[in-house]
């Protein structure tokens, strides 16, 4: 199972009720999966700034605190936010490397969840309505975001294990499905140094993309050839900094169905997910094609 | 006069100020209780008549019906819409999500929009008209149903069907009839590639005259010509074990 959604706003307006909005789409999936869930969301950019999205390994960790220290270490003034079992931490982009490796060094219970100019990731354990609510994430505002249930079959149920998954600066991934070469895709990708830190087939499909990515491809180009390079039945859905795409395999065993009107782009597992999108009797809904990247981007 | 001739290119239900009906409200009422009304309709009913307001795309409408009344989804529906029904006539003003009439029986399941996929699998009887585009595997394993689709259909589609007959006015995706058993296809689109054991076949005048009585029944007897369209079937290559094949398996 699984339930997957995604959500590509065109019209600003809009920009205010993001989370909301995903926050509700997931609502109708908590069926799909209940174990967790995860919320990616691009928020407002700052020219400059990078965001680093932590949690830590140890209950209640305490990031006001972390965020002090770290911010006096790489000497810039402090910006953290807290949500929950997360923080986002903003720091300068030339300041980025500093960061990590302060942390890496510093603070070895944190774990970055993600990294980008816009994209800010939080997920948990749990029951996906209780997590959107822990969370707040429908107070967030942002341009666009994905998120997932999960009902776990490849690894444990953690919040590592729970997606969306980024292996790649402002790239995410939601999968429905399952791989059954991720083990020896795995072993390549790290080899070809993608930082892969479950035993999470998911998580390969994300760093399969963020390799080719690096080598140049475009978002089209990793979707199409992840078509022969991934084994397995999936649907994905990924954001980057500008947008997001969809991939269902040839077989196409697992749902999808978009519905786009002038306002948005919504995606989800299933229809009844959908309803709560403003407009949805006008939308035009169509289901995605078998072994066909679609995507949406913002220009500029 | 079967069932589904006395049905010939009306629309379903009954329209205007006659009417008179039931209306379900599924913002309302739950969905196990509109199931479970419906359900209980005795094949004598004169409560034929019923509209059910909100589908919103909730899993697993109006199935298991029995009874010959007219059942009007007013949206788009989630999975299996109509499953299992004998002799209602359903109509979703909307699209169906996954398995639309699923083993069906008897009776008439009318899609106005686009139907999922698994539209009509294992059905056994009855009429299926999808007015869109039907997705992947429409009409696998299906077993003596109709279905009428005047949009396109995805791939894979009557995988291992057995018998009924599939008509399609647009194209047919990838597989079309794969592992085909008795059951016919008249496709007047492309065929991306047909399935295994899946062969074009002749069209000869009875199959024409069964391919029209369809197209009357969709409603569009004058519309479409039958002369467009091309009949697939079973090459029978499949049915019986080949000692040459042994190595295959």
């Amino acid at each position: 199972m699984c339930g997957i959604v995604g959500l590509f706003i065109k019209s600003a307006h809009l920009r205010p009720e993001l989370g909301g909005m995903l926050a509700a789409m997931t609502s109708t999936l908590c069926s799909r999966g209940p174990d967790s869930a995860g919320f990616a969301v691009y928020t407002a950019e700052i020219p400059g700034l990078v965001k680093l999205t932590l949690t830590s390994d140890v209950a209640g960790f305490d990031a006001g605190t972390l965020g002090d220290a770290l911010s006096r270490a790489i000497g810039v003034t402090r910006s953290v936010v807290s949500r929950h079992t997360h923080a986002v931490v903003t720091v300068p982009a030339d300041r980025l490397t500093h960061a990590r490796k302060w942390l890496a060094d510093h603070a070895a219970h944190i774990r970055v969840v993600s990294e980008g100019v816009g994209l800010e990731i939080y997920k948990d354990v749990g029951y996906p309505d209780d997590v959107a609510r822990a969370f707040e994430i429908g107070d967030i505002e942002g341009t666009h975001g994905i998120a997932h249930t999960r009902m776990a079959t490849e690894s444990a149920v953690t919040t590592n294990g729970a997606h969306p998954f980024s292996t790649g600066r402002d790239q995410c991934l939601v999968h429905n499905g399952s791989l059954s070469n991720h083990a020896s895709l795995r072993r390549e990708l790290v080899r070809d140094g993608v930082a892969i830190e479950t035993q999470n087939d998911s998580e390969v499909a994300a760093g399969y993309l963020t390799r080719e990515l690096r080598r140049g491809r475009t978002l089209g180009q990793s979707l199409e050839s992840s078509l022969s390079d991934l084994d397995g039945f999936f649907t994905f859905v990924v954001g980057t900094r500008t947008g997001f795409g969809v991939l269902r395999d040839p077989i196409a065993c697992k749902p999808a169905v978009i519905a786009e009107t002038i306002d948005y782009v919504g995606f989800a597992s299933e229809y009844r997910s959908l309803t709560c999108l403003p407009g949805i009797a006008r939308a035009r809904v169509f289901e995605p094609k078998p072994a066909t990247p679609y995507f949406w981007e913002h220009q500029g | 006069m079967s069932e589904n001739n006395s049905w010939v290119g009306r629309a379903v239900g009954v329209g205007g100020a006659q009417r008179s009906g039931t209306d379900i409200d599924l913002d309302e009422v739950s969905v196990r209780e509109l199931n479970a009304t419906l359900q209980a309709l005795q094949p004598e009913t004169n409560r034929s008549i019923w509209r059910v307001l909100n589908p919103a795309g909730r899993h697993a409408l109006a199935v298991g019906m029995g009874a010959p009344a007219n059942v009007e989804l007013e949206g788009n529906v989630g999975y299996f819409c109509g499953g299992m029904n004998k002799q209602a006539r359903i109509s979703i003003e909307g699209n169906a999500g996954q398995g639309v009439g699923e083993n069906m029986m008897s009776g008439l399941i009318h899609v106005r929009g686009d139907a999922s996929q698994c539209a009509g699998a294992t059905g056994r009887g009855g009429l299926l008209l999808i007015e869109g585009n039907a997705g992947a595997r429409c009409g696998i394993s299906m077993k003596g149903i109709d279905i009428v689709v005047k949009g396109e259909i995805g791939h894979l589609s009557a995988f291992m069907a057995q018998t009924g007959r599939l008509v399609v006015f647009g194209d047919a995706g990838d597989a079309l009839g794969d592992s085909l058993y008795e059951a016919r296809l008249y496709v007047r689109g492309k065929v991306e590639s047909l399935g295994a054991d899946c062969v074009e076949k002749e069209m000869r005048d009875e199959h024409r005259a069964e391919l029209f009585t369809l197209i009357e029944k969709a409603g569009e007897a004058h519309a479409v010509d039958v002369s467009e369209f091309r009949r697939y079937g079973s090459a029978r290559s499949l049915y019986n074990f080949h000692i040459d094949n042994a190595g295959a398996y």
